[in-house]
């Protein structure tokens, strides 16, 4: 009986009942278990799969593809390889006739246009140029009619000028850096590198007052809520239970609902603004500008992020007996220095997984700058929306976006280094 | 502690009272008392219990003199002067907490450094009182380690150790072993005590384990029903209750009830419900005819009638059940109409192991058997 259930020793390595190495014999018990764990998790696994990593992984790959310009002109772009731009002259004949013959087969397959929209990113006019050319090409035959320089700048005088073939060149690689060099206000160029024009610098400052923004948001978010999760936990449950449906009331109105009465209450003649008139504080002509700027956008979030700083808030203050306090009172301390020795950091963790949240959420809104933020308080999402949604531009769009997610996951990093993501509690 | 349960070091109590409670009430709610009329003084030295069943009113109690609740009406004394108004971190009272409550986020070091700083105490000075206070819990490799590194006896001994540390001349502990295991328990208990007395500090401990109070306690308070139904010496607690709920509680407790017959000589004849006579020692039964409930502890009763005094009366028993314990024999018996009489008899070589059904006839000496109020 007890040589079959006991462990046999055999050189050193732990031996079951039947002579297997304990260790796999461990391993085939377990392996069941794990083949039932994964198919709990298979419906979600493959739902997120289809749903969420595949489209956006395809959005990200947008950012760096290029290949509509090797595809839509692939002769062009091979012997255009061969040219030397450095030398300041035209390319030669066999360009522009390589060039044309195929331009005649993506005036057919109508790829022009989307060729010209391509290139109009990186260097204006393109676009009509394409679209105009395309029209009056379609009359050339590619056998016969050449030679085709003279006749192409006869055509429009854009074929004749260095910098379009320079731009053909240097966007012709089936995968670019443009895009990422568009999100952060630069430029690629033939020389490889320059930043736009002063006047079209945008996004990094965009960048930048969204990280401003949403650590403004999250530390008012911070304290707001915790003088609030610290009444809930520390309040008899009756009065926890009301509390809380109060904190999470917002939740349950609509994100529209709530933004938009967040403008009533802040325009002009909203509620603060007349209130304030009312009562005198303000005279009636120097009314508050409080929406469409930064100040609107930052109350307007802070109210609408507040539940996700409060609840991680809670439910760690939740677990910090009262004793600790009662604890650090008997050992001689005050009432501030209990709090901030001995109940401050047991919250800290709570206080971090809030602002994770908020700040994660808050870093990509859309919805509430877009309404209340007018043009100097929106977020780079409202740019992204307006390069996936009107310029179509969703190669850029996609930039900026990957460039988002690289700033978080950065910014994640930086955290876990810092705090140490093990001090991080939702519950 | 001595054999006879007083302290080694007497001579450090005075009879002046160090901590003193007067006529204290307290309620939570405007309507019920949870302490009625609580009346206590505590010479410097003492180690005070306060025994009772949850909802008894000790640890509120505690708390109060903690200041951590304010008592509704009365005055509480530290020293001779009242401390009703005083906050709880300016009356320099150490606490023992039962969930240890040691701050997570310091190491052991910060948690007894923590009352030191407060105090403002110099930096070398607090290292050398740090390392004093767990060289007497015996813990000063421990020094770096954090609370949850620790298993649960070794937590408890830092918690006391940083109650110590400050030097404060009253500890109160909040049922600070009832978290342990049995074993550990026994060890601590012992360890409290010794320290208690070896530094001569006034210590009031809450239980509502029995033989913890027994064996820690100069003096044990057993509360009921927010009041204190008896102040007496483990010894003299557990020999001689005042009142049937003493009796109850403490140790294991035979109960018959009956009506006083008369009383003679101080032996008081009871006539039990079920008509058999016994003889008691009247404790709080003044008059024939007054009812009673007798208590007798299960070791004192006596098999064998020979070794009564004279005239004595017995009962007739059957016995129910018969359990070896070990050390002792624990027989149930049918006695007088109650199935749950209990004898307990010491595993010694010539003791006889009775068994279900045989019949059997008890006795007891009078004063072993009190007549408490019914």
């Amino acid at each position: 009986m007890s040589a079959l259930t006991e462990n046999s020793t055999d050189n050193g390595v732990m031996m079951a009942a039947d002579g297997t190495p304990l260790k796999r014999s461990l391993a085939r018990a377990l392996r069941r278990q794990k083949l039932r764990a994964l198919m709990l998790i298979a419906p979600l696994l493959i739902f997120v799969l289809l749903t969420f990593i595949f489209p956006i992984g395809s959005m990200l790959f947008r950012s760096v593809e290029n290949d509509i310009v090797a595809n839509t002109l692939p002769e062009t772009v091979a012997v255009l390889g061969r040219w030397d731009a450095s030398k300041g002259e035209l390319p030669d004949e066999e360009v522009y006739a390589a060039f044309v013959r195929d331009m005649v087969v993506a005036v057919e397959a109508k790829q022009h246009t989307r060729l010209g929209t391509r290139l109009n990113y990186e260097s204006t006019g393109m676009s009509s140029m394409f679209r105009q050319s395309g029209r009056k090409m379609k009359k050339i035959d590619p056998e016969t009619d050449g030679p085709f320089k003279e006749k192409l700048i006869d055509i429009h005088k854009g074929w004749g000028d260095i910098e379009t073939w320079k731009t053909l060149q240097t966007h012709s690689g089936l995968y670019t850096s443009g895009y990422f060099l568009n999100a952060v206000d630069a430029q690629k160029t033939h020389e490889g590198f320059a930043w736009q024009p002063e006047e079209k610098q945008i996004l990094l400052k965009l960048f930048w007052r969204t990280l401003v923004m949403s650590m403004v948001i999250t530390g008012s978010c911070i304290a707001l809520g915790y003088p609030i999760a610290w009444l809930l936990a520390n309040v008899s449950a009756r009065n926890a239970n009301l509390l809380l449906i109060l904190v999470l009331l917002p939740f349950w109105t609509s994100l529209l609902v709530r933004t938009s009465a967040w403008k009533v209450m802040l325009q002009q003649n909203g509620v603060i603004n007349e209130v304030l008139v009312w009562i005198g504080l303000v005279p009636d002509a120097e009314r508050l500008i409080l929406i469409n700027n930064q100040f609107g956008t930052i109350v307007a979030m802070t109210h609408i992020l507040l539940p996700f700083m409060i609840l991680p808030m809670y439910s760690v203050m939740q677990t910090i007996q009262p004793s600790y306090l009662r604890a650090a009172k008997s050992l001689g301390a005050t009432n501030w220095t209990a709090f901030w020795r001995v109940y401050f950091p047991q919250s800290v963790p709570g206080i971090g997984a809030g602002s994770i949240l908020v700040f994660i959420l808050s870093i990509g809104y859309y919805i509430t700058p877009e309404i209340v933020g007018g043009t100097k308080g929106v977020f780079i999402s409202n740019r992204i929306a307006y390069h996936i949604s009107s310029s179509l531009n969703w190669g850029l769009a996609a930039a900026l976006g990957t460039i988002l997610l690289i700033v978080v996951l950065a910014l994640y990093w930086a955290y876990d280094r810092i705090v140490g993501i093990d001090n991080v509690k939702l519950g | 502690m001595s054999p006879t349960g007083e302290p080694l070091l007497a001579d450090t109590k005075s009879d002046t009272a160090f901590v003193e409670f007067e006529r204290v009430q307290k309620s939570y709610d405007g309507v019920n008392l949870v302490v009625k009329d609580l009346n206590l003084s505590m010479p410097q030295g003492e180690f005070l219990t306060m025994l009772g069943p949850s909802g008894s009113g000790k640890t509120t109690c505690l708390m109060m003199l903690a200041g951590f609740e304010t008592a509704t009406h009365g005055d509480i004394r530290l020293g001779g002067v009242s401390i009703n108004n005083i906050p709880p971190h300016k009356r320099g009272i150490g606490m023992v907490f039962q969930n240890y409550a040691l701050f997570p986020h310091m190491t052991v070091a910060e948690n007894l450094s923590f009352p030191l700083e407060v105090r403002k105490i110099g930096k070398s000075e607090r290292e050398e009182k740090v390392m004093r206070a767990l060289g007497m819990v015996q813990m000063q490799d421990f020094a770096g380690r954090r609370p949850s590194q620790l298993s649960g006896g070794q937590q408890q001994r830092i918690a006391l150790s940083r109650a110590l540390v400050f030097e404060p001349e009253l500890v109160l502990m909040d049922e600070p072993l009832g978290a342990l295991d049995k074993q550990l328990r026994e060890t601590l208990q012992f360890e409290i005590t010794n320290l208690a007395h070896q530094l001569g500090i006034t210590t009031v401990y809450v239980t509502h384990d029995q033989t913890e109070a027994l064996t820690m306690s100069d003096r044990v308070a057993v509360f009921d029903d927010g009041r204190i139904q008896q102040l007496a010496p483990p010894d003299k607690l557990y020999e001689e209750p005042e009142n049937s709920f003493v009796a109850q509680f403490i140790g294991e407790n035979n109960t018959l009830e009956g009506v006083v017959k008369e009383i003679n000589n101080g032996v008081a004849l009871i006539q039990l419900d079920g008509g058999d006579l016994i003889d008691a020692k009247p404790v709080n039964v003044t008059k024939p005819g007054e009812r009673t409930r007798v208590s007798i502890r299960p070791e004192r009763v006596e098999m064998d009638p020979s070794r009564l005094q004279e005239g004595a009366h017995t009962l007739k028993a059957e016995v129910l059940e018969f359990v070896y314990m070990g050390d002792i024999f624990r027989t149930r018996l049918r006695v007088a109409g109650t199935d749950e009489f209990i004898i307990k008899t010491r595993n010694a070589p010539d003791q006889v192991r009775l068994k279900p059904g045989e019949q059997i006839e008890i006795g007891w000496m009078a004063e072993d058997c009190r007549a408490l109020d019914a």
